[in-house]
């Protein structure tokens, strides 16, 4: 910590109280930077996570096979937008730049949510998007309605309140679609036996192979650990899965009384890294899609901005 | 959601250090919303625009659904002025090398002059 | 699942504001917004009126809601800035809960059992009814998005404002739902082309193109068809010509404020006399409705 001053070391007591009394930290505070740093950075990846987002659902917005099924998934690939707005809203707070945040991103310098790097190959992967995906993004961020961080936690209420009603969408057409044709079915059980394992790789890896955690928990900006979240995960699922009368792809999985938990299999942490180094199934075309569409925006922006130049100095004329 | 990865922190930007050559971004404006009659109105996030219209247009879809009723202000966000917490702190004293300090939460856009 | 039963803090006074009676609070963008027509739908044939000829009167209207939206939609993800994303996905959503309305009363003053989905999902180019400029793709070009966003509105804005008085209840509903979401979407479309047009000497350049490229299709507006006759006798439609002035009269003020000029092109012409009103269309939307159908045709009898 860069407690290098008495004054620093009074500024670093402050802070620690105010996080220990489960009060807020607010942009003006005084902050240590390693805190600022790493919720610049938590933040950011998660803003970048929402907008990557929008392209693997998005993908099925044209496609959708009804119409009411596609006014759902157009508001929902929405609300993903605005939650990056939010999000973004949230880091710049910190003094950061949504620009340069997202110049990072197309960059490759900053990270978003692997589970994006897969792709979206059929109908029922939306529903089991929004089952799996925001189901654990909800387990993952229920907590962060908490964080010691304002604005970061402010934005969370929202964004919680909108993902458990994706969550609830997502299921409701997997529900659809069991009680549909034997081909949809067949397609909704080749969807979970892909996003099963990803899915239960956003928690990150195990609890003893995640260094930043310990730190990220004791600043508040991280409430539970990994492997705490996935359980949560798994056994809020199992049975969900029954009522739809799926099966989860892991013949490991069963209840266990002693622990009142389900036990469950490893996921391949070997995939895992692979992805998260860039080499997903859809990671080049992600990233590519992402800086394709701001590219493609500069010269809408830069009118804009011109455009309002000109008409600032039109007014001082005229005044 | 949360990339839970854990991914080694690739060092972030410190406030400020934006490259300015690069950033030719739109303002930032504070968005305040009166949720119905009778309440003051609240800050309720934020969003860029290039102008006070679109700043109004972009609150309006992002925050509200349109809603008639519902009464809008936007603010560029360099034009607030705001306290510090702990100004008041004896031991506050603002030095050059923590940004963070300095009342500029808000980055200030490189077009605008003067500041 | 309550995800913020545990977040409760009365001091909160953002908190305050988001706590809303329910999903579909409208206060708040993000949501369903799924009004309930069912009602409406099914309201009797207004006397004197040929159910097909206000069959094909929706039809009309509706597939000119439904491809424009489709083609809106294709911005998804692609949007030059985030809030714009947003401000486009909102105009799509709700050109595209016209149509549902608008199919659904079609289908139920047909009386052959289809339903939205049956007329969305199961007619070929021949059957749709849209005119060609709903149907102009952009390839992703924010001018042509624009111009074409910006006409569209203007002139649908002038249609639905003169069917607040249709005789028939589901057109007048749609219509009274409808004047307020274009008068947004026409105001949005029109700072555009002026941000575009009084911008950047690239963007003037850019936004001026759009204009060129959509309109050939400007003419098949204003043209009459027969079923648009007869139902303007009986006060249930609205005579396209009849919006010419509005719709002149409100680009000439925007192109003005934009510094764009009015472009000189020739009208696309009709094939033996008939227009996309008849169901004669550009090569466009075959490809539009190829991607729209595929997965509802994949799956004949399933429900999603």
């Amino acid at each position: 910590m860069d407690t290098s001053t008495p004054e620093d070391a009074e500024l670093q007591a402050q802070f620690d109280a105010t996080v220990a009394a489960d009060q807020r930290i607010e942009p003006r505070d005084w902050m240590p930077e390693g805190y600022r740093r790493t919720l610049i950075r938590q933040i950011a990846q998660h803003a970048h996570s929402e907008i990557m987002g929008m392209q693997p659902e998005g993908n099925w917005i044209l496609r959708a096979p009804s119409l009411r099924r596609k006014a759902i998934l157009l508001a929902k690939v929405q609300d993903e937008a605005g939650h990056g707005l939010y999000l973004y809203a949230a880091a710049e707070t910190l003094g950061v730049d949504r620009d340069d945040l997202t110049q990072r991103l197309v960059d490759s310098r900053q990270k978003y949510s692997s589970i994006f790097n897969y792709p979206a190959l059929s109908y029922a992967d939306i529903g089991v998007i929004g089952w799996f995906v925001d189901g654990a993004a909800i387990c993952n961020q229920v907590p962060l309605c908490r964080c010691s961080y304002g604005p970061y936690a402010r934005a969370m209420i929202r964004i919680c309140k909108e993902e458990s009603f994706h969550q609830r969408q997502g299921y409701e057409l997997l529900l659809a679609m069991v009680n549909g044709t034997d081909a949809q079915r067949e397609m909704v059980q080749e969807s979970v036996n892909r996003w099963w394992w990803p899915s239960l790789m956003m928690f990150g890896p195990p609890d003893g192979d995640s260094p930043n955690s310990q730190q990220s928990m004791a600043w508040g900006i991280k409430r539970h650990t990994n492997d705490e979240l996935r359980q949560r995960f798994v056994d809020m699922t199992v049975p969900q899965a029954e009522v739809l009368g799926v099966t989860l792809p892991d013949p490991q999985l069963r209840w266990n009384p002693d622990r009142g938990a389900h036990d469950y299999g490893e996921p391949d942490w070997a995939e895992f890294k692979a992805v998260l180094a860039g080499s997903g199934p859809a990671n080049a075309q992600r990233l590519a899609h992402r800086r394709r569409a701001h590219e493609n925006g500069a010269w809408v922006r830069e009118a804009a901005r011109v455009h309002a130049e000109k008409q600032a100095a039109r007014k001082e004329v005229a005044a | 959601m949360i990339p839970a990865d854990d991914a080694p922190a690739a060092a972030e930007p410190a406030a400020g250090e934006t490259p300015a050559a690069a950033r030719r971004g739109w303002p930032l404006y504070e968005v305040f919303v009166r949720g119905k009659r009778g309440l003051n109105h609240v800050h309720v996030g934020s969003i860029h625009a290039a102008d006070d219209e679109m700043a109004l247009h972009n609150a309006r879809d992002v925050y509200t659904r349109r809603n008639e009723g519902v009464s809008i202000w936007v603010v560029r966000a360099d034009h607030i002025a705001a306290s510090s917490p702990s100004e008041k702190d004896p031991f506050f004293a603002p030095s050059a090398d923590k940004i963070y300090r300095h009342p500029t939460f808000y980055a200030i856009p490189d077009e605008v002059p003067h500041l | 699942m309550s995800p913020h039963a545990e977040e409760e803090d009365a001091t909160n006074a953002y908190q305050s504001l988001s706590e809303t009676a329910g999903i579909d609070d409208p206060r708040w963008a993000f949501g369903s917004g799924f009004e309930d027509v069912e009602a409406e739908i099914e309201a009797p044939l207004p006397a004197g009126v040929d159910a097909a000829d206000l069959a094909e009167y929706c039809l009309m209207l509706g597939d000119d809601a439904l491809v424009c939206a489709q083609r809106i939609a294709e911005w998804v993800s692609n949007a030059p800035e985030l809030e714009e994303e947003v401000a486009l996905a909102n105009t799509a959503l709700d050109l595209l809960g016209q149509a549902r309305v608008l199919l659904s009363r079609a289908g139920h003053v047909e009386g052959a059992g289809r339903d939205e989905d049956a007329l969305a999902y199961l007619r070929s180019e021949a059957q749709y009814r849209n005119v060609a400029l709903a149907e102009r793709g952009d390839d992703l070009d924010f001018g042509v998005a624009i111009a074409r966003l910006l006409v569209f509105t203007t002139w649908r804005l002038a249609l639905m404002s003169r069917l607040l008085d249709s005789r028939d209840p589901v057109v007048a509903a749609v219509a009274a739902k409808a004047v307020k979401e274009l008068t947004y979407h026409r105001e949005h479309a029109a700072r555009w082309a002026v941000r575009l047009g009084d911008g950047t000497d690239e963007s003037h350049r850019r936004m001026q193109a759009g204009l060129e490229a959509v309109w050939p299709f400007v003419e098949e507006l204003f043209r009459t068809t027969d079923v648009e006759r007869r139902l303007v006798a009986v006060g249930v439609a609205v005579d396209p010509a009849d919006t010419r002035a509005e719709v002149d009269a409100v680009l000439d003020q925007v192109l003005a404020a934009a510094t764009l000029t009015r472009p000189d092109r020739a009208p696309m012409g009709l094939l033996g006399g008939r227009g996309g009103r008849q169901g004669v269309h550009t090569e466009a939307l075959g490809h539009v409705l190829a991607t729209m159908q595929s997965l509802a045709r994949a799956h004949p009898g399933a429900t999603w």
